[in-house]
C-alpha cells in the first residue's frame, strides 16, 4: 500500500472544463471517499489517476513516483467498477487469477493468493462458476477479490455498490469497511451517496462542478460546511438554506422580515445579506420558538417525523422532530434551533462565514 | 393437465414436409435408374437396381457423358476447399477489422467505417469485371487463391461483429487494462470467447455462401480439375451434343446436398445460440 498524491489535476473536454484543479492527498491506508452530485467530475478524477483518462493539467504521484503519464498496467492500482466489469467466459478463479496470469506471476503463488481471497471473502464455493451463476453481492465480491489479488499500491472504487438492492447495499458497505482496516488499503472511492460516504471515509472530499468544494473528515463537512453545496449536499433530509439578514444591532439574524430571537455574536456586520443554514434534526418543536411552520406533508418513519411546511410565503423548511411527535397537516408548529447550531454563509459567494 | 392431441397442426406439418420432401425423394429414385426408365411415361416412384453403380460412378469416376473425366468426389473437395477457405477468411478478416474499428481511434477511423459499409451494396456481381480484371492480372486464373481471395472480404460480417462488439461494456475493457492485457491479448481472451457464437452462426451462413458459389467459379476457374460440385451439376446437364443423364445428375445433387446440410445440423444449437442470445 502507498500514499497517493494529486498536485492540480485538471481536465478538460474540449471547451469544457470537468476539473479545475485538484490537490489533495491519500495518506497510506486511508480510506477517501469522493462524494458529489452526478456529472461534478468525481468519476473523471478517479479514472485519471487509474489512468484510464488523461488529465489535461497537473499530476498524479503513486508512493512519490509520477505515474502521470503511464498506462493503468504500470501504475500498480486495482480499480472496481459499478457495472462489476468482470470476464463473462471466465470461472471466478480466472477472473481473480487474470492480472496475475498477465504479469507472469508463479502458478503456484497465484493459485495461493486467490485461495486467500477466496477466503477473505467466502467466495470460496462458488471459484468455479461463471459469473452469470452469481447474484449481484457475490458478483462485488468477485471484483473485489480481483482487486485484492493483485495486492496494488491503492485500491479504486467507482460507484461500487449502485448497482446492488438497498439492504445488500449496506451489508456490502460494512464489508468493504471491514475489508480495508484489516488490509490496511489505502483506498479512493467514487459515490454519489453521502450516507456511504459518511460511513466509509476517513477523509472526505466534497466535490461540485468540477472543484473540490471542501476536504476533511466526515464530521467536519456535517458540523462546518464550508460552502451552501457542502451544507445542501452532506445530511439527510437536506440542511434547510433560508435567505436572511443580520440585523440592525448585529447580533441577532432576521428571517423572512421576523428576528430570529437569539442571541448569536458572528462578528459579521450589521444589516449583512447572508444565507442561514439549519438542519432539519437540530430543529426541535418549542412553544416560544421564534419560527412557525405550517405543516403541509407529515412523514412518520418511525423514529423520526420529517414535517415540510413554511415559515413565510416561499421559504420552506422541514424540520425532523422525535417519532413520537402527533402533527397533524395543517397545523402551525413553533419551532427553535440553539444557537451554536446555527450555519451562517455568504449570500452571494456561498462561503461560510 | 394432459392435453388433447391436437391433429391439426401435425396435419399442416406433414403436408410441409411432404411437399419439401417429395422432389428430393424423387431425385433420390432417379438416381437410382438408368436414363431409358426415366425417360419414359409414368416416372418410376420405388428405387430401382442401379443405385449402388450410378454413385459408385459419379463419385470415383465421373463418366457422364458430358464431364467424362472430373468425378465427383473431387468436385465436392473443390467445394468443400472453396467454401472453407471463404468462411474462415471471411471470419478472421470481419474479426479483425471490426475490432479495430470498435476499440481503437485511429485518424480515418470512420471513412475505414464507411467504405466498408459502401461495400455492401456491391455484391460480387456488380464488381465481377474489374474482380476478374485484377485476378487475370495477377496470374490467380484457375487457382484456388482466385476462386476465394475475391469472395472473403465481407461488410456484412464486419458488421455484424461491429455491432457485436459495441454491445461489450467499456467498463469490461477498461478492466482488461488495468489487469494488464494489451490489445492482442484482449482480443484473444475476451473478444474472441464471447464471440464464439457469433461465429458459429456465421460460419453456417458463411459456408452455404461460399459452397453455393456458381457465377464466380464459373468465370475464374474454367479447368475441370477445379470444378465444384455446384459447377459440375450444371456441365452434366442440358446441350445439344448429348442427351443428360438424369440419373446421374440427381445422385449428383444429393451429394452437393450433404454438406450444407450436415454443418447445419451439427452447429444447429450454436447457431440458434448465436442468433438469439448473447454469450454476456
Amino acid at each position: 500500500m502507498a500514499q497517493v498524491t494529486l498536485n492540480g489535476v485538471e481536465k478538460r473536454f474540449g471547451d469544457t472544463q470537468v476539473l479545475h484543479g485538484i490537490s489533495t492527498d491519500i495518506p497510506d491506508g486511508a480510506f477517501v471517499v469522493i462524494v458529489g452530485p452526478s456529472g461534478c467530475g468525481k468519476s473523471t478524477l478517479l479514472r485519471i489517476v487509474a489512468g484510464l483518462e488523461t488529465q489535461t493539467k497537473g499530476e498524479i504521484l503513486i508512493d512519490g513516483r509520477d505515474v502521470s503519464a503511464l498506462e493503468p498496467k504500470d501504475r500498480d492500482i486495482a480499480m472496481v467498477f459499478q457495472n462489476y466489469a468482470l470476464y463473462p467466459h471466465m470461472t471466478v478463479r480466472q477472473n481473480m487469477a487474470y492480472g496475475l496470469t498477465i504479469r507472469r506471476v508463479p502458478a503456484a503463488e497465484i493459485e495461493a493468493r486467490v485461495a486467500r481471497a477466496a477466503d477473505i471473502l467466502q467466495l470460496g464455493p462458488y471459484l468455479d462458476r461463471r459469473p452469470r451463476q452469481l447474484s449481484g453481492g457475490q458478483r462485488q465480491r468477485v471484483a473485489m477479490g480481483r482487486a485484492i489479488v493483485r495486492e496494488p499500491k491503492a485500491f479504486l472504487f467507482d460507484e461500487p455498490l449502485s448497482n446492488l438492492d438497498a439492504k445488500l447495499r449496506v451489508q456490502m458497505r460494512v464489508e468493504i469497511k471491514k475489508l480495508q482496516r484489516q488490509l490496511g488499503i489505502t483506498a479512493l472511492y467514487v459515490t454519489h451517496d453521502q450516507v456511504e460516504a459518511m460511513t466509509l471515509a476517513d477523509r472526505l472530499i466534497c466535490m461540485n462542478a468540477g472543484r473540490a468544494d471542501q476536504i476533511g473528515a466526515p464530521i467536519d463537512l456535517y458540523t462546518k460546511p464550508s460552502t451552501t453545496f457542502v451544507a445542501g449536499f452532506i445530511g439527510s433530509p437536506a440542511m434547510n438554506l433560508l435567505p436572511a439578514q443580520i440585523s440592525d444591532v448585529g447580533t441577532d439574524i432576521l428571517v423572512a422580515g421576523a428576528r430570529l430571537g437569539l442571541p448569536v455574536d458572528h462578528g459579521i456586520p450589521a444589516g449583512r445579506p447572508v444565507t442561514l443554514g439549519l438542519r432539519p434534526e437540530h430543529l426541535s418543536a418549542d412553544a416560544a420558538g421564534p419560527l412557525t411552520l405550517s405543516v403541509d406533508l407529515v412523514e412518520a418513519l418511525g423514529a423520526d417525523t420529517l414535517i415540510y411546511g413554511d415559515i413565510a410565503p416561499g421559504m420552506q423548511l422541514t424540520a425532523r422532530l422525535p417519532g413520537a411527535t402527533p402533527v397533524a397537516l395543517g397545523e402551525r408548529v413553533p419551532l427553535t434551533i440553539a444557537p451554536e447550531n446555527l450555519h451562517l454563509f455568504d449570500a452571494t459567494s456561498g462561503q461560510r462565514l | 393437465m394432459v392435453r388433447r392431441f391436437d391433429w391439426f397442426p401435425h396435419l399442416t406439418i406433414w403436408i410441409g414436409i411432404a411437399i419439401t420432401a417429395f422432389p428430393i425423394y424423387l431425385a433420390f429414385i432417379a438416381s437410382t435408374w438408368l436414363p431409358p426408365d426415366l425417360a419414359q411415361a409414368p416416372v418410376p416412384v420405388l428405387p430401382g437396381p442401379h443405385g449402388a453403380d450410378n454413385w459408385g460412378r459419379v463419385l470415383f469416376a465421373g463418366g457422364t457423358s458430358k464431364v467424362g473425366t472430373t468425378p465427383v468426389l473431387l468436385m465436392m473437395w473443390n467445394s468443400l476447399v472453396m467454401a472453407l477457405a471463404i468462411t474462415i477468411g471471411k471470419i478472421v478478416i470481419s474479426l479483425l477489422s471490426a475490432y479495430a474499428i470498435v476499440f481503437f481511434r485511429f485518424p480515418g477511423r470512420m471513412v475505414c467505417f464507411w467504405l466498408i459499409f459502401i461495400t455492401l451494396m456491391l455484391p460480387v456481381e456488380v464488381r465481377i469485371v474489374p474482380t476478374y480484371q485484377v485476378v487475370v492480372d495477377l496470374g490467380m486464373l484457375n487457382t484456388f487463391a482466385g476462386l476465394t481471395v475475391p469472395l472473403i472480404a465481407s461488410a456484412t460480417a464486419t458488421l455484424l461483429f461491429r455491432q457485436f462488439f459495441l454491445t461489450i461494456p467499456d467498463e469490461l475493457v477498461e478492466a482488461a487494462k488495468i489487469d494488464g492485457a494489451g490489445p492482442l491479448r484482449f482480443f484473444k481472451d475476451t473478444v474472441i470467447p464471447l464471440s464464439m457464437t457469433n461465429m458459429a452462426a456465421l460460419f453456417v451462413i458463411l459456408f452455404i455462401y461460399g459452397w453455393n458459389q456458381y457465377l464466380w467459379p464459373l468465370l475464374i476457374a474454367p479447368d475441370a480439375a477445379l470444378d465444384t460440385v455446384v459447377l459440375g451439376i450444371k456441365k452434366m446437364m442440358g446441350g445439344v451434343d448429348a442427351p443428360t443423364d438424369w440419373n446421374l445428375v440427381m445422385a449428383t445433387a444429393l451429394l452437393a446436398m450433404i454438406p450444407p446440410v450436415a454443418v447445419v445440423v451439427l452447429m444447429q444449437r450454436w447457431f440458434v445460440k448465436g442468433l438469439v442470445d448473447q454469450e454476456k
